[in-house]
């Protein structure tokens, strides 16, 4: 089976080991992986902070990009939720508007193919157990887009479950949000920090080594004040938990 | 009530009061984590929840589409049964009759049943200018008054406040208002209950006037629903010679068979009851029961404008459970005030700009005071999506211009730019990547200082993904 990884720019510029992550597991799996270099942005940052028109662009770009892939799957559930709740709106307003039905059409054309990495690897492959090996405590928090948009359920924590040596506790609160939000981060930064103040209060609780997320701008947020507090625990995308094995374990 | 919400800063500002102040902080935590685990229980008994959701949807939706055809109906229906319609378009004119009503009776006293409307178009000032003592009888509503505080929530206005606030305020205000708190009052919920039954129960002997709003007007019959849960409301509808409901032109439903479908939301998803402890429901006069005289103001206030935006309408299905309120992260940390009006929490964010526009700076930061993190539409009884609505008003901000918007406009411009051309965002990526050694931990600017002041940045890695890809797979 032949996929194209879209990394998300996040990823790409500053979490590439993610991507990477995610390269590896799915060829451990006997996928092929492709990465179609024209692929960038899905246009989130711009569309939910009232830019629709910026956006547009964006979702012409990503339609090109991923031609022809029967599967686009990526590390970031809050960007698939984008592509699938999003570009359909997107394109019938630009229809609305007497733009015609370009966008609409690009939509429709991508959104049935894009997966969030857990439901690639349950739904598509049926896989839980991915070969991984990481001896380590794990809390998860499933970031809101995952959980409400794309409805993950227990896919990541059974992902999780089946990686040897892996100890998963329960995140008190998990379903809470952790304040990030895009741009409401900075818009509203004295919330956001008392959002995020009670989320890491919570996976500190957990004593876990590990706070484990599924999505790396969630956990720039989180992570960024773990470290600001020189916290004993470290925030890491769930891919490179997946993608650390016995042979070659993650440090 | 004589606190205003006019004049309030924008909704990051006030928020940073909010989230400093430790007390407020622990009482919202406390109320609305108690009050969220209950409505989950409550929705979890019925196996058709989702059934009734749409169904309440549906409805709503129905009735919006035609519902000049509806108010019509309304107004014929109340008028038959011995009622008098009045119609207002703006708070003002609401205000303005009211006040007239009231006048033309002679009381200078009214006593009131906790309504939204009336809060919305500030009609205790209105009738105070006109030397109308306008009393709350809902117990937080009263806390409210007494208190000279605005609420903070749509249900349960005083949920910013602990007991040992209310006792305080109950033994310091009340002998102004009326019967003084009996003495060596203690913070016991029993005690702070019966000390608010006996002040108030003095007003309702007396007043000739009620005012109130509605949740429902069953359409067919002119018929209004008030749901409650501590009987003021029955006292208030039932005692005096004149009651004047003020109603939204949004709460009508067309028939008793609509109503049976709301009247099992609402409870759960407000209270987490099975069923509210009083429902009273009144068609016009009866004669030798209830008031002789009965007035209905129905009120736009903003409410057509509304209609007539095709994503932001879903807000007028609204019930006001205040379900999206007690999820609500951000509203748990900012509280009520923030918001600047009646309507706080996430349905305040895309209902009050509706109804009042953006004009202010205060209903401009309304669509931006959420994560979208969307608890809020996941509890909804009525399916609003409230995240889709939020970012459509983003839209009409950042489609305004004004402070911050043309800069913010530019920005994204240029990141559309550059994420429309790869090669040279790689070579954006790289540079970043190369001098990561010299980025410091807290940075100036906007947006940037923002972030550091609560978090580090990420540390850059060696180099992008893409150039990771070309290494190993090109």
């Amino acid at each position: 089976m032949r996929v194209a990884l879209f990394a998300t720019c996040v990823n790409d510029a500053l979490y590439p080991s993610t991507a990477i992550a995610t390269v590896k597991v799915l060829e451990r799996l006997g996928v092929e992986v492709d990465f179609p270099a024209a692929q960038t942005c899905c246009g989130q940052p711009q569309f939910n902070t009232g830019y629709r028109r910026a956006t547009e662009p964006l979702v012409h770009r990503m339609a090109r990009a991923f031609e022809g892939y029967d599967h686009v799957v990526t590390p970031s559930g809050s960007c698939v939720a984008m592509v699938r709740d999003n570009y359909p709106r997107i394109g019938a307003r630009a229809a609305a508007e007497g733009r015609g039905q370009g966008l609409a059409d690009a939509a429709a054309s991508l959104v049935p193919r894009v997966r969030e990495l857990t439901e690639f690897l349950v739904d598509v492959l049926g896989v839980t157990d991915v070969g991984a090996y990481f001896p380590h405590t794990v809390t998860y928090h499933p970031s809101c887009h995952g959980l409400r948009m794309l409805g993950l359920g227990d896919r990541p924590r059974r992902l999780l479950q089946a990686v040897k040596g892996l100890q998963l506790i329960e995140l008190p609160g998990a379903e809470e949000c952790c304040g990030f939000g895009g741009t409401f981060a900075v818009k509203n930064a004295d919330v956001s920090a008392a959002m995020g103040d009670d989320k890491i209060r919570n996976a500190l609780s957990t004593d876990a080594d590990v706070l484990c997320g599924a999505d790396n701008s969630c956990l720039m947020h989180i992570g960024g004040m773990l470290r600001r507090r020189d916290a004993p625990q470290r925030a890491l995308h769930l891919a490179e938990i997946l993608a650390s094995t016995e042979e070659e374990p993650l440090r | 009530m004589s606190g205003t919400f006019i004049g309030m800063p924008s909704f990051p500002e006030a928020a940073r009061d909010a989230v400093r102040d430790t007390t407020l902080r622990g009482n919202l935590r406390h109320a609305t984590h108690t009050i969220r685990a209950k409505r989950a229980g409550a929705v979890a008994e019925l196996d058709d929840w989702a059934q009734l959701r749409e169904a309440g949807k549906q409805i709503k939706d129905r009735t919006l589409r035609h519902l000049d055809t509806h108010l019509e109906q309304v107004e014929r229906a109340v008028t038959a049964a011995g009622g008098t319609v009045h119609w207002a378009a703006d708070a003002d004119e609401a205000n303005r009759i009211v006040t007239d009503l009231v006048k033309a009776t002679g009381e200078t006293e009214v006593v009131k049943v906790k309504s939204m409307a009336t809060q919305e178009i500030g009609l205790n000032a209105a009738l105070e200018e006109a030397g109308i003592r306008a009393y709350e009888t809902d117990l937080a509503e009263l806390i409210v008054q007494l208190g000279d505080d605005l609420p903070s929530h749509i249900l349960v206005p005083a949920i910013h406040r602990n007991r040992g606030e209310i006792r305080d305020i109950f033994r310091d205000n009340m002998a102004d208002w009326g019967r003084p708190a009996p003495d060596g009052l203690t913070d016991r919920p029993a005690d702070l209950a019966e000390a608010a039954r006996l002040h108030l129960r003095e007003k309702f002997l007396r007043a000739k006037v009620g005012i109130s709003g509605a949740n429902f007007m069953v359409a067919e019959t002119g018929t209004l629903v008030v749901v409650e849960s501590e009987g003021n409301g029955r006292m208030c509808l039932t005692l005096p010679e004149t009651l004047i409901s003020v109603v939204g032109i949004e709460k009508v439903v067309p028939t008793w068979r609509d109503l049976e479908v709301f009247l099992q939301l609402l409870p759960r998803s407000s209270t987490a009851e099975r069923m509210n402890p009083y429902t009273t429901m009144w068609t016009g006069t009866t004669d030798g029961d209830g008031p002789r005289a009965f007035h209905l103001v129905l009120l736009d206030n903003g409410r057509t404008d509304t209609l007539a935006d095709e994503v932001g309408r879903q807000a007028l299905r609204c019930i006001r459970c205040s379900a999206c309120l007690n999820v609500c992260p951000v509203y748990e940390r900012a509280g009520g005030h923030a918001y600047g009006s009646a309507y706080p929490g996430p349905i305040g964010a895309i209902l009050t700009p509706q109804l009042r526009g953006t004009a202010t700076e205060l209903d401009a930061s309304l669509p931006y005071a959420s994560s979208l993190c969307g608890a809020c539409y996941e509890v909804c009884p009525v399916a609003i999506d409230i995240p889709e609505v939020l970012v459509h008003l983003r839209e009409k901000v950042a489609d305004q211009g004004g402070r911050g918007h043309r800069l913010e406009r530019a920005a994204m411009r240029a990141a559309t730019w550059l994420l429309d051309h790869p090669a040279a965002l790689t070579a954006g990526e790289r540079l970043a990547s190369r001098t990561r050694k010299l980025h410091p931990r807290r940075l100036p600017g906007p947006g940037v200082r923002e972030w550091t002041n609560s978090r580090d940045l990420p540390e850059l890695p060696a180099e992008p993904f893409r150039d990771w890809w070309k290494k190993n797979h090109e």
